[in-house]
């Protein structure tokens, strides 16, 4: 067994017992790289030196004994657009490519609590506009299962190096899918807490209504802990929640019995891959073998989420990314002849075009005239997809469907047809919409290639959507599948 | 409602954007795809729903009037493309 | 030149006032004036990569006292917007500011203009962040950015066009700068940008309903400034008007030293903030417990102390107003009335000797010694004989540099007055004997001779001796 398929409990029992020491986790992290790096390209930015001197560090202080973080000697990969003092990050931008921050993330923070190890950071569409990796102004991420797929995106990246066992766990962070569905592509676990759960401060702002940051892990139980870690109130985020934390892996009970779950028709329905369908289908029967119940529900609102999120989240980011300017850090352009040009010329060369194409979309649906029609009316039907949620959590714990109507696609394929791309987010927007937790895990193969099945939970109820994608995983086999590299 | 490749202009010109003629003509043609795609919501009547810009129903959140430590001058400029005299140097605004 | 009195002028004011929170509105960094460029900058007031704001909660309070003052209603639900534009001086390219939920709305203030008493309405006041300031280099080609101002709490407070004169916009200027110190929301120095103000002004011929078009007139530093803009800005419309023109809509730049306004169109661009409501702030439900213990926070306000001046201590109603103008001098006012009852004559002091030195010297009160305290017992000191208004004139002075008591100044200067008709008698025959020309020019009828004699007794005992006593003593001697 692949020492990073050990389960985290597992690990540190090595770690006690001298069988396995912090540098060796390290040094098997970036051998991996090494070896499948070229053709997966899932990191931007290496952190060796600090890796490998923060390995000997925990390594004397397990000599030492005394108390451990959560998430002792853990090689973690963190997505580029989460800000790590004095480790470039660039959100995968060229406008980006020479920033070097001056604070970290709270998120970043609490995983030096935990006492992770940063191996680097992960590979992304540009400032997580888009679901392939393919905006990426670097290099495109491969899928671990197929190098000619994309991995899914934007954490494409975080799903990849997971995938392809470089690291240990990672971090990505989902606006309208951008953890579940590479999740699903690469065939690992990708939480989305419910929005509030896990500090904004420090995730570079693509939508600030729907961002979150959460794990990507291989099993269910390593998702639980590392949402342990990086959960919780923050001061410095006033949409953070203030809420008691769980323990969640006390949740992992296994037992699902009694649970309700409701199944929308819409996320079944027309453009669904039928291999994808039958897929959940079968994991909703291995439910009714654990004594769950399960019908199909209507969330009637869902036809218009796509429409609803692109007006809301492009809106938000022609507004979050204005502060890219070239005045006090990123690239500015060179010898520009006035203020104006250096701001169009640093801002034109440094974005890629969805980005450009979605700050068109969000500066023109927040200008004078056409507020009302487009982001006042996408904030209105907002509350409907609300709605359907809270309508439909009165009568079912759970919500259950695929993360993504199809599996991974070529790399190239879809290229060109931005709309067409953001019709593959139809299952995962309209729960960013809601706010509600999710979890992807994996469920079946067609073709080499992994399906995700998702679960959505109540909001602030993420010890519910553990339980029952862990019960369920205990029960399959699905997750311990690997790609072979 | 159609956007014409003025409107793209002026939106461009508001975003800072500079646009090549290619460009132009692409994302006029994009974006009157997606704001065709959009007008779906005109179907629904939502004559008497909120608009929901935070799903929690969060209000109130303050900190105390405290002073914190500020950066040090090396890091506040540590980003910047063109410094002087401890500020960020950028050409002259018009006047 | 127009003839006067042909078109009537309308003028709303905007004024930005900088409250004296400790830390700035969204992030804990100095609001301190007059630091080393960029060191009060932190990564969430430089707009990183990343970062989120978390209000202020005192700014917020501050906004609803100064809302109260101006007898704004206090909305329930206040919320936060981001206004869009591209300037360096403004680190995310939006300020964080209030659209259609300002923290107050229909206001009013009273004025007191040529003996009247005038209402101006206030149409709203909201909370936003202040930008950076840009100090131009090169000669003209390069700007230098600090942004140690930016994210200093401002409150907008915009006027209704209700206001007819330049005198009317100086004396509503003024009164709200007397309401920001009186509730010490503020410290309101105009020198510091601390308060800020913009105008809009049109006119329209009298009995005209609607509004003329309007320029907006932005960079007067001063009070003065404001008034000597506004008269410019009034001559140039009427001269356009006169000639058959048209006004054009546009924002005019005022230079002080030129006494001009500059057209400032071309140069700037039509402005589309794309405002939308900031989604990094949660939105705030007012409460009215929340109002009222805001409320309890407002002292007694100029309008209610004038009053009170003028009703409890019988002071001129010009008197009171200049005494209440300003909260320190009102407080001056009221701490000497514990050491006299003599209101009338404190006011003479204050407004006389105290403001007169003030402003001959460009002082604020708190920049000399005296104390209400003292001013009093020096009063008092006058009334009781002890010292010559003479003396007096010595012993103000001297308490405005050392700030020591009148007493203490009057015996270390050896300052009491003579009033001992034994001790003045050999004065003033000694002066008599020695003047004989004067003597007889005042025998002769030439009552003004009599003035010079009382001088030279005064000089004689360096202006101690009780002039009614000197009087007297020398028209006994010379009958």
């Amino acid at each position: 067994m692949a020492l990073f398929d050990l389960r985290l409990q597992d690990v540190h029992n090595k770690l006690n017992n001298k069988e396995l020491s912090v540098t060796e986790l390290v040094n098997a992290s970036y051998s991996r790289i090494s070896e499948t790096e070229p053709s997966i390209k899932a990191f931007i930015t290496l952190n060796e030196e600090q890796a490998r001197r923060q390995a000997l560090e925990l390594d004397k202080q397990l000599q030492e004994g005394g108390e451990r973080g959560l998430l002792f000697g853990l090689p973690a990969g963190i997505k580029d657009n989460i800000v790590t003092e004095g480790l470039l990050t660039t959100c995968a931008s060229q406008f980006l490519s020479n920033y070097d921050p001056i604070y970290d993330a709270t998120a970043v923070r609490k995983l030096k609590a935990a006492q992770s190890v940063t191996i680097g950071k992960l590979n992304m569409d540009e400032f997580a506009m888009g679901g392939s990796n393919e905006n990426s102004s670097f290099y495109p991420t491969r899928n671990p299962w197929n190098t000619e797929y994309v991995p899914g995106g934007s954490s494409g990246g975080s799903a990849a190096s997971v995938a392809a066992g470089q690291v240990y766990f990672s971090l990505g962070s989902d606006t309208g899918g951008s953890i579940r569905q590479p999740a699903a592509y690469c065939g690992i676990v990708g939480l989305k807490p419910t929005y509030g759960l896990v500090s904004r401060f420090g995730l570079v702002a693509f939508a600030s209504s729907l961002d979150q940051i959460g794990p990507l892990t291989k099993n269910v139980e390593d998702s639980a802990y590392v949402l342990q870690a990086i959960a919780g109130y923050d001061a410095g985020d006033s949409t953070s929640a203030n809420v008691d934390i769980p323990d969640y892996t006390a949740a992992l009970t296994g037992d699902v019995k009694g649970l309700r779950i409701g199944v929308p028709k819409e996320y079944l329905g027309e453009g669904i891959d039928p291999r994808v369908k039958e897929a959940v289908l079968k994991a909703l029967s291995v439910y009714e073998s654990m004594g769950a119940t399960w019908e199909e529900i209507s969330l009637p609102h869902t036809e218009y989420a796509i429409a609803t999120y692109y007006l809301l989240a492009s809106s938000e980011a022609s507004s979050n990314l204005a502060r890219f300017d070239g005045v006090r850090y990123g690239v500015r352009a060179d010898n520009p002849d006035s203020l104006i040009d250096l701001y169009r010329k640093s801002r034109s060369q440094g974005f890629g075009p969805e980005v450009k194409r979605r700050i068109m979309l969000g500066t023109y649906a927040l200008s004078s005239g056409y507020y009302d029609a487009y982001y006042l009316k996408a904030q209105k039907v907002r509350t409907l997809i609300k709605q359907d949620f809270d309508q439909a959590f009165e009568r079912y714990d759970l919500i259950i469907g695929p993360t993504a109507p199809t599996p991974a696609f070529k790399i190239g394929e879809q290229v060109g047809d931005p709309l067409t791309m953001y019709l593959n987010d139809i299952c995962t927007i309209p729960v960013s919409l809601a706010g509600v937790p999710a979890i992807s895990i994996p469920c079946g193969m067609a073709d080499g290639l992994p399906i995700g099945l998702q679960i959505i939970g109540k909001a602030f109820d993420e010890s519910t959507v553990l339980r029952a994608a862990h019960a369920f995983e205990q029960q399959t086999e699905h997750h311990k599948q690997r790609p072979q590299l | 409602m159609s956007i014409t490749s003025k409107d793209v202009e002026h939106v461009a010109n508001l975003a800072r954007l500079e646009l090549t003629d290619a460009e132009k003509e692409k994302f006029t043609e994009q974006l009157n795809a997606i704001l065709k795609y959009a007008e779906k919501l005109n179907g629904l009547d939502t004559e008497s729903v909120e608009p929901t810009s935070h799903v929690l129903p969060i209000t109130n959140v303050m900190r105390a009037d405290e002073r914190r430590e500020s950066l040090p001058v090396e890091k506040v400029l540590l980003n910047a493309p063109d410094d002087e005299d401890g500020q960020f140097k950028v050409p002259a605004v018009l006047e | 030149m127009s003839e006067p009195n042909k078109y009537e002028t309308v003028v709303g004011l905007e004024v930005h006032v900088e409250l004296h929170t400790e830390s700035k509105i969204f992030c804990g960094c100095s609001t301190a004036f007059g630091a080393p460029p960029n060191t009060h900058t932190c990564p969430v007031c430089l707009g990183h990569p990343g970062v989120l704001p978390v209000l202020n909660r005192q700014a917020v309070e501050y906004a609803m006292k100064a809302a109260m003052a101006l007898n704004c209603t206090i909305a329930d639900i206040s919320k936060f917007d981001r206004k869009n534009y591209f300037y360096p001086d403004s680190p995310k390219a939006y300020q964080i500011s209030q659209y259609d939920k300002p923290i107050g709305e229909n206001g009013w203030i009273d004025i007191e203009v040529n003996g009247e008493t005038k209402r101006i309405g206030i149409t709203r006041l909201h909370l936003e962040e202040d930008a950076g300031k840009l100090t131009h280099v090169d000669g003209g080609y390069a700007s230098l950015v600090d942004f140690n101002r930016v994210g200093t709490p401002l409150v907008e407070i915009v006027s209704e066009p209700d206001i007819r004169t330049p005198e009317e916009a100086k004396a509503y200027l003024e009164k709200l700068k007397a309401i920001m110190l009186y509730c010490e929301v503020s410290d309101v120095k105009m020198e510091e940008g601390s308060l800020r103000c913009d105008a809009n002004i049109s006119l329209r011929p009298y009995g005209q309903k609607e509004f003329g078009t309007r320029a907006e007139l932005k960079n007067m530093n001063s009070f003065r400034g404001v008034q000597r803009g506004l008269e410019y800005e009034q001559f140039r419309q009427a001269e356009i008007l006169d000639s058959g023109g048209e006004v054009v809509q546009e924002t005019r730049r005022f230079d002080d030293a030129l006494g001009k306004s500059f057209s400032m169109r071309g140069k700037e661009e039509a402005h589309d903030y794309r405002y939308f409501p900031d989604p990094d702030l949660v939105r705030l439900h007012i409460s009215e417990e929340w109002k009222a213990s805001v409320r309890a926070t407002i002292p007694e306000l100029p309008d209610a102390r004038k009053a009170r001046y003028t009703f409890e201590y019988s002071l001129p109603s010009y008197d009171a107003e200049v005494i209440t103008s300003s909260k320190k001098l009102a407080d001056f006012f009221e701490e000497s009335l514990g050491y006299t009852k003599d209101a009338k004559a404190v006011a003479n002091w204050i407004m006389g000797d105290l403001l007169g030195y003030l402003n001959a010297n460009g002082l604020e009160l708190s920049d000399v010694k005296i104390t209400g305290q003292g001013l009093g017992e020096m009063i008092g000191l006058l009334e009781k004989g002890t010292i010559s208004g003479k003396i007096a004139k010595t012993v103000f002075k001297s308490m405005l540099e050392t700030g020591k008591r009148p007493q203490q100044i009057v015996e270390e200067q050896g300052l009491v007055q003579i009033s001992d008709e034994g001790a003045l008698v050999g004065i003033v025959n000694q002066i008599v004997e020695a003047n004989p020309q004067s003597v007889e020019d005042y025998r002769a009828g030439k009552e003004k001779a009599i003035g010079f004699l009382v001088g030279q007794i005064m000089k004689e005992t360096k202006g101690k001796a009780n002039p009614a006593l000197v009087n007297k003593l020398l028209l006994e001697r010379l009958k």
